[in-house]
């Protein structure tokens, strides 16, 4: 391994489609930390929607599309709990009978991390030159939480952020109600979920939401605006990389984009 | 009863239009998760007794015929009777059939969710005998002609004035202006009318926790004494267990039990714990007559074989549905099954069928809380997922989403022409959302936009821009 470990940077479809910002600032944390970036362009989805929607077929015919990009690198790191969870812990399940990619499978998956976390647990890393001096909360992704112990990694290096104040939810670790297609198979229940959770995030008094997963985030700003709160969402890497100077998830711009 | 599980939507709508129901589950799921650390911090070998509670469980699975003839021989030998069902049927008219040999007017029923699975009551009833639940959720819900709504708080979905109402409807002989405020003064009336009820009964039925192979006994875990009397006071004790619940040695069971109540209720062990063996013994002061154990396997045996069999290590404590987000937005009746929550969208696809069941795997956002809290370390989400490859195959969800999701997959799996629709896709919605930031509507999205603005595209995909700002670091 040289001593710049390379990594592929698996931007998640969400990133790539709504908010390229949060990808750019990935790449710029995991230079800061020492590593090479690279984005292999063919990449897509991981395939999750598919796989949790029972078409095992498809979403493994994406996995090995993925795995295929991704075996080259060091490390594959996702700004995603979800994502980075599907190609660690799942893919491994899903091509376990694939004479050629079983074994692929788990060799990318044993090299792949959450963003975060692959920061303070693999890098070691806490150089955080960034300033977000507001009153903020964070959301703990349920993907992130369970499948990948991500808990103190976040709050570590927020901790860094000049003038940053973190105020706790109540139940930082309960679902938003997101859960990929879940929300539109059974909206009036994605709606009660994120509702609680809307109420727990405008009770800190916190100016601003972040989170690791930009699915939680789109869900949470989508109600905020809709119910007219003025908390703004942000992915947590904006603002750890010192790049959230556009809108936030969802907020207007001036229209020169 | 009456399975409504392809209903779920529409009881999930009716469910959260129910305010009493609502402040009802909130206070549930709020006692459970304030409860839990507290429950986990006291124990520091908490994992370590979920690792041995499951190691348990999966011996005893890898080698149930042999645990449950033991268990068969262990009983006859105490003086009582096993008898082996197969399905609902059977298991009722067995039990129909001694509550005839004996001339039984009157059941007494301790609490257990398998007999709600083969629908005892109902069945018993219309033969002819008096059936009286006694663990007071059961005997409220008896009351209320309604099915338990938790695995082990059977009414959790009423509010205190719900059943106080419910006594003035029913208890009428008594003073219409007593007062029944207090969750006490509801507790000694109920014990006051059930106790007429456990001297008169004939027949006791019970379920049991936990049945012991090496020694033939059961195990019955209640806070109210109910389950004491109703297997002790009547001539005949008929016990309903599923074959799942045998553990090997009494050391299992009670490794068991350090995790059972801990995570139903948050207790550290209940009130009563009670281990009984066969028949009365000339020398013994109390106990049935009669002991007769009905072991039931309906769909039991099939699991075993298949991917589901972890969920057979189930102990029924309800920590999956205390912890559930989903659960605690609708509660246990809008799975329209006999077990709601997690552990219902595993075990009612499989007690009733797929085809009966399929939206209940399909209704979690796979937080997976469910896992994070099952003592037994079922992997619930996972086996949703197994539901939902089967339903999937089965072509039993044809909706809107599946034909979008067939189309999307198809794109995934070409790079260059999802690239080029992201790219009209994108300039399509930034052209229409970007001065608000937001799309209140957009078609084909209402599932999103019902409840939410969609956030407007930043703009370009992160792969163009990530291309033309930093050429030559894309990988080989």
């Amino acid at each position: 391994m040289t001593a710049r470990p390379q990594v592929g940077l698996f931007a998640t479809c969400l990133v790539d489609l709504y908010r390229p910002s949060v990808g750019f600032a990935a790449a710029s944390l995991l230079e800061k930390a020492g590593c090479d970036v690279a984005v292999p362009t063919a990449q897509v989805c991981c395939g999750q929607p598919a796989y949790n929607a029972g078409d095992r077929k498809s979403a493994a015919a994406i996995a090995r599309q993925t795995i295929s990009l991704f075996e080259e690198f060091d490390y594959v790191v996702a700004p995603s709990g979800s994502c980075a969870g599907m190609l660690r812990h799942h893919y491994p399940d899903l091509l376990a009978d694939d004479a050629d990619f079983a074994t692929r499978a788990s060799a990318v998956a044993d090299r792949t991390w959450e963003l975060v976390s692959f920061l303070t647990d693999i890098r070691g890393w806490s150089g955080i030159d960034a300033s977000w001096p507001k009153g903020v909360t964070y959301h703990d992704a349920c993907s992130g939480l369970r499948e990948l112990g991500i808990k103190v990694q976040p709050r570590q290096l927020l901790e860094k952020v000049a003038g940053l104040e973190l105020r706790e939810l109540d139940a930082p670790d309960v679902c938003c109600g997101f859960g990929g297609t879940f929300c539109v198979k059974y909206p009036e229940v994605s709606e009660a979920m994120v509702d609680d959770k809307i109420d727990d995030i405008v009770a800190t008094g916190a100016a601003t939401v972040l989170s690791g997963d930009l699915g939680c985030l789109m869900n949470i700003a989508g109600r905020l605006s809709r119910r007219g709160e003025a908390v703004e969402a942000r992915h947590i890497a904006e603002i750890l990389a010192g790049t959230a100077t556009g809108p936030a998830i969802g907020g207007a711009d001036d229209g020169q984009g | 009863m009456n399975q409504t599980s392809l209903d779920f939507s529409k009881n999930a709508a009716r469910a959260q239009a129910d305010a009493d129901l609502q402040s009802a589950l909130a206070k549930l799921q709020r006692d459970t998760r304030l409860a839990r650390p507290v429950i986990t911090g006291r124990l520091p070998e908490f994992e370590d007794l979920r690792d041995r509670a499951v190691a348990i469980k999966d011996h005893t699975l890898a080698h149930l015929d042999h645990y449950l003839e033991t268990f068969e021989a262990n009983v006859t030998d105490a003086g009582g009777h096993v008898h082996w069902c197969n399905d609902a049927g059977d298991a009722r008219e067995t039990i129909l059939q001694i509550c005839n040999n004996v001339n039984a007017k009157t059941v007494g029923k301790g609490k257990s969710m398998v007999s709600e699975e083969i629908a005892l009551n109902d069945y018993l009833i219309a033969n002819g005998l008096e059936v009286v639940e006694t663990d007071l959720g059961e005997y409220i819900l008896q009351l209320r002609e309604e099915t338990p709504s938790h695995v082990v708080m059977p009414a959790i979905h009423l509010k205190k004035e719900q059943i106080a109402d419910t006594f003035r409807d029913h208890h009428t002989t008594l003073d219409p202006d007593r007062p029944l405020d207090a969750p006490s003064d509801m507790t000694e009336e109920a014990r006051t009318k059930l106790r007429e009820k456990f001297l008169s009964a004939d027949v006791g039925i019970t379920g049991a926790n936990m049945l012991i192979a090496e020694t033939g006994s059961i195990v019955v875990v209640t806070n109210e004494g109910n389950g004491d009397l109703t297997q002790t006071l009547p001539r005949v004790h008929i016990v309903i267990a599923a074959i799942e619940k045998v553990v090997p040695r009494v050391d299992d069971a009670l490794s068991i039990l350090r995790i059972l109540a801990r995570s139903a209720t948050g207790q550290e062990i209940t009130c009563y714990t009670t281990v009984a063996t066969g028949s009365k013994r000339p020398d013994d002061l109390d106990g049935p007559e009669e002991f007769h154990l009905i072991l039931l396997d309906n769909g039991r045996t099939k699991l075993l074989e298949g991917e589901f069999r972890d969920v057979l290590r189930c102990i029924r404590c309800g920590a999956c549905q205390s912890a559930c987000p989903v659960y605690g937005a609708v509660g246990g009746h809008a799975y329209g099954g006999v077990y709601g929550g997690p552990i219902g969208a595993v075990l009612t696809p499989a007690l009733d069928g797929i085809d009966k069941a399929w939206p209940l795997p399909e209704a979690s956002s796979f937080c997976g809380n469910c896992e994070a809290v099952c003592p037994m370390r079922i992997p619930l989400p996972g086996l949703m997922r197994r539901w939902r490859d089967i339903a999937h195959t089965q072509k039993l969800n044809k909706t809107g989403a599946r034909r979008g999701l067939a189309l999307w997959a198809w794109a995934a799996q070409h790079p260059a022409l999802y690239r080029f629709g992201a790219r009209i896709s994108l300039r399509l919605l930034r052209t229409v959302g970007r001065r608000r930031g937001y799309l209140r509507r957009l078609p084909l999205a209402g599932g999103w936009t019902a409840a939410r603005d969609l956030p407007t595209p930043e703009g370009g995909t992160f792969i163009d821009r990530w291309q033309k700002e930093m050429p030559g670091k894309t990988g080989s």
